[in-house]
């Protein structure tokens, strides 16, 4: 490593160690940004000797790269962002903190998985879904597949695990080869592990035709898009690998959304060599994830935090929250997205019949929202009120970006 | 009212739903249906035939392919054109509002519009995110709009058209002036669950379609939070 980046990555570990020292946060960014100030191309150094997975998505990828850490690390040592600083600062802070190890498994922020292949040259990308999240900033889901497309056309070589059910997925994997110009199609390793939202890909992101749907099958009627035969798919409470060889998958984290992040999990080691018969049992160790799925007890109340960002997130939090007692809080602060009206995308139908608390700065958004769902809910100042007015025993807590970091600060920063 | 039910149609949700659009039209059957109307919802996809006997047509925002894509559909269809010659009601959210005038842009291209109103759409120099207020045509009867818009086009009103709203926060339009509407057809750029900021607005479109001058009043309780609070977030932005 050049002296420029050593300086870099010191200082950028002493950063890091100040500012969770100062309480100020995990220090999983302040240090990154330090060092990137100090050595610019400090994440492509310390990448540098590293074999590196990336995963990106819309939902799912701080999971899917907790779990794929897991797995990787029968192999080895593994660096990982584990508290989903998913940014160029992130990364480099998460890769100085590790100091030198064979492997990395970095969570990506769907908008810089460009910028961070041009800089840590990884083995092999993970690409979950697209879907719409904080729209009046986020990139429009079509043009989110055409950056991820033309970046994989940029680096042919990197081996590519995605999602066989996310029409934009797919398409964004499968960049048409030139040879003429040098451009080879990537390695694509397909898996499906279901998706239960489809209202952003109704329209084929190649030809403008309308994608039809029939079980797990989707095909474009104006083109040949269609889904492709996986190569790793879930089946009951297991995942079948690319072999044919079905390995069931015991996890401490709810749902069976978990149960396909684990799949995307092992098909990712899988490309490290990781047989999945040896990292299985790697994860259910993974209890909880930068605080989601965590478990507090306060008050004679067991608080379960879920975490939901966008509507498909929300779709699937319903799915792994108990028939209890439930919390729902809502933000609109810039990390979150200022615009609310994906509350309308969401149908909270199944929180029918339990007991539904409601607080954050959004609250009367939600319950506009709520009324017109036919769901009853009752309106709480605080964290506090809301565990005072919640009878004994569990408590889900589902909230958004924002106020799911404010209900884990005044949880004292479970992770 | 074309039936004995209230008919309400969903122009294309498989193009025309970005920002949680459904709302409208959930909030629609909902005031309806705590009036003893009874409601017949559809949801009407593009490779589908648009009906031309309902009271009431929503359609939503997009991005620009599906926008492109709606239009030639509904021009080709005819449906709308003929329920709006019929008296129909027709309520535009942001893209779906562009697409009723003579033209808009999408991909870099001018897109032929519905021509059910008088105003064309160009795009603007910056993108519009944000908080969206305005002081509605008194003559419609209904206090201040408050939504949030997310648009990069300008629009152009004829004078065929009223504007909706004289804007006192965000674009709309073009800074001053917000949204249009005609005779039973209403367009605006607060996208998105526009109605659930707006009841008195739902209501308007619900009196419209059913020739009832007054409606029983509803609990709106939750609804004026909300827009007390967004009030006065967008006078703390203005100070700021």
């Amino acid at each position: 490593m050049p002296l420029r980046a050593k300086v870099a990555s010191s200082v950028s570990r002493t950063a890091a160690a100040l500012s969770r020292a100062a309480g100020r946060g995990d220090g999983s960014v302040i240090g990154g940004w330090i060092g990137l100030k100090i050595d610019p191309d400090l994440l492509a150094h310390l990448s540098a000797g590293r074999a590196i997975a990336l995963v990106s998505g819309t939902n799912g990828k701080t999971t899917t790269t907790r779990l794929a850490a897991a797995a990787v690390g029968v192999l080895g040592r593994v660096a990982t962002n584990s508290f989903g600083a998913n940014m160029p600062t992130g990364h480099t802070s998460a890769l100085a903190k590790a100091g030198s190890t064979p492997y990395a498994v970095l969570e990506v922020d769907e908008h810089y998985l460009a910028q961070v292949l041009e800089a840590t040259e990884p083995h092999v990308v993970a690409l979950l879904n697209l879907s719409r999240d904080q729209l009046d900033r986020a990139k429009e889901v079509a043009m989110m597949a055409q950056l991820w497309r033309a970046a994989l056309v940029r680096h042919a070589e990197v081996r590519v695990v995605a999602n066989a059910d996310d029409p934009m997925v797919v398409w964004a994997a499968t960049p048409p080869a030139d040879p003429a110009r040098g451009i080879n199609a990537p390695h694509v390793t397909w898996f499906s592990a279901g998706q239960r939202w489809h209202d952003d890909s109704w329209v084929c992101p190649e030809c403008g035709a309308t994608i039809q749907r029939s079980g797990e099958q989707w095909w474009c009627t104006g083109c040949p898009l269609r889904r492709p035969e996986p190569n790793w798919t879930v089946e009951d409470d297991g995942v079948l690998d690319s072999t044919g060889a079905w390995h069931k998958i015991t996890l401490q984290l709810p749902g069976k959304v978990n149960i396909g992040n684990a799949a995307t999990a092992l098909a990712v080691a899988a490309e490290f060599g990781v047989r999945p018969v040896d990292a299985v049992s790697r994860l259910g160790t993974v209890t909880s994830v930068a605080g989601r799925y965590a478990q507090v007890n306060r008050d004679g109340r067991n608080i379960r935090l879920l975490l939901a960002k966008n509507p498909a997130s929300w779709l699937e939090a319903f799915d792994m929250a108990d028939e209890a007692p439930t919390l729902l809080s809502i933000n609109a602060r810039d990390p979150d997205g200022l615009d609310t009206s994906w509350l309308f995308d969401v149908d909270f139908a199944p929180l029918r019949g339990r007991q539904v608390l409601i607080t954050g700065d959004r609250a009367y958004d939600l319950a506009v929202r709520l009324e017109v769902n036919g769901v009853p809910f009752q309106h709480v100042r605080t964290f506090d009120e809301a565990v005072r007015t919640a009878p004994p025993g569990r408590l889900e807590v589902i909230a958004n970006y924002t106020a799911f970091q404010d209900i884990r600060a005044e949880l004292d920063r479970v992770n | 009212m074309s039936t004995e039910s209230l008919r309400i149609v969903w122009v294309y949700p498989d193009l025309l739903s970005t920002y949680g659009d459904r709302g409208n039209m959930l909030i629609l059957a909902r005031r309806a249906q705590l009036r003893g109307m009874p409601v017949e919802v559809l949801e009407v996809r593009s490779d589908q035939r648009l009906p031309a006997t309902a009271d009431i047509y929503l359609i939503g925002g997009g991005e620009d392919g599906p926008q492109a894509l709606g239009a030639q559909r509904l021009l080709a269809d005819g449906g709308l054109h003929r329920a709006v010659a019929q008296g129909s009601v027709v309520f535009g959210v942001c893209a779906g509002y562009q697409l009723l005038g003579t033209s808009f842009f999408a991909k870099g291209t001018r897109c032929a519009g519905l021509e059910l109103l008088d105003l064309s759409s160009d795009r603007g120099p910056t993108r519009a995110v944000g908080e969206l207020a305005g002081e509605i045509d008194p003559r419609l009867g209904v206090p201040a709009l408050s939504g949030f818009e997310n648009h990069g086009g300008r629009t152009h009103l004829g004078q065929g058209v009223s504007p909706l709203a004289r804007v006192t926060a965000g674009v709309g339009n073009d800074g001053a002036t917000e949204g249009a509407w005609r005779g039973k057809l209403l367009g605006t750029y607060s996208h998105g669950p526009a109605l659930a900021r707006n009841p008195a607005l739902a209501d308007l479109l619900l009196r419209w379609a059913t020739g009832t001058h007054q409606l029983p009043p509803l609990d709106d309780t939750w609804a004026d939070r909300l827009r007390s609070e967004r009030r006065a977030a967008v006078a703390a932005a203005a100070r700021a």
